[in-house]
């Protein structure tokens, strides 16, 4: 068994088992950061198929954005998440179930499958050789040419996603002093102070 | 010596894992959005590994957008879930049903 069959079932039993910690972990903290280490290792087994492009958004994207906002939000609700876990065992056999099925029905797949004759000819942007050029550039002159209104699709999904996510969480709570810029920027020295002159020996 | 079908079958597993995690933790929302984070995973785990084996780098592309999509979906669904908390004062899902209009 050479260096990389190890890594690849290294990597597969740490996806695996951070996997099914997410989901049956009590607390969502914990629950969060397996999650970070099912992203990280799958992120070892692209490096292993040779993306490693997309090994490196894996950890940039998922890591560092998606997984750090759901710890925000675990942080920042205060919920008691040990009421919520209470009915835990209840569903546990009828999602066993389902997932014990589901299991099956992929796994009579499993060995019996065959590709297409003509899938070699049917590839629609075919990889270039290694020594060509790297996974990275190659993408790059993928995404920039053929498939550049589908990249700025995604981006205008992530600008439609930002703001609504604003829009959503933002409030205003009028129980609060805020700063008004507007009415500071117009403020006039002439109006807000009026200078007099105190004689000695005299108040106003 | 490692073929596509060790890859396919890790990601089956994962993909299991999300839905088991959908139908166990059916009263933290928290949970279920990560559970379908995980089932997202194992499907950008199938597309990078045909995309390997088949030579086709129209596989990793799709993995862009399936990534963008994700956490597109992810941030708009805890943007929600912090509404909801804030009007409700819980999570738990179930009650959703009383937000009628």
């Amino acid at each position: 068994m050479g260096f990389a069959d190890f890594a690849f079932y290294l990597f597969a039993f740490v996806v695996v088992t951070s996997g099914l910690f997410v989901v049956v972990s009590r607390n969502p903290v914990h629950s969060v950061l397996w999650l970070i280490l099912a992203f990280l290792s799958s992120a070892g087994l692209f490096v292993l198929l040779g993306a490693e492009f997309v090994a490196m958004l894996m950890i940039i994207v998922y890591v560092g954005a998606v997984a750090v906002l759901f710890l925000f939000v675990v942080m920042m609700l205060d919920v008691n998440f040990a009421e919520l876990r209470g009915e835990l065992a209840k569903f546990v056999p009828l999602a066993g179930l389902i997932g014990v099925i589901l299991l099956m029905e992929l796994a009579l797949v499993f060995g019996t499958w065959t590709g297409a004759e003509n899938a070699a000819s049917l590839r629609d942007a075919v990889a270039p050789a290694l020594e060509e050029t790297h996974n990275t550039a190659a993408l790059g002159q993928l995404i920039y040419t053929k498939y550049i209104y589908l990249f700025q699709a995604a981006g205008l999904i992530l600008l439609v996603a930002m703001i609504g996510a604003i829009v959503l969480t933002l409030r205003h709570r009028p129980d609060i002093k805020r700063q008004n810029v507007l009415s500071q920027i117009y403020r006039d020295p002439s109006e807000q102070m009026e200078l007099k002159d105190v004689k000695p020996g005299q108040g106003l | 010596m490692i073929g596509l079908e060790h890859y396919l079958t890790v990601a089956a597993a994962l993909f299991v894992i999300g839905i088991f995690g959908i139908f166990v933790n059916r009263k933290n929302v928290i949970i279920i959005l990560m559970s379908i984070e995980l089932m997202l995973l194992a499907v950008n785990i199938n597309f990078v590994a045909f995309s390997s084996y088949l030579g086709d780098l129209a596989g990793q592309v799709f993995t862009l957008f399936v990534l963008t999509v994700a956490a597109a979906e992810a941030a708009i669904g805890l943007a929600i879930l912090v509404c909801f908390f804030r009007t409700r004062g819980t999570i738990a899902v179930e009650d959703v049903n009383v937000m009628k209009g």
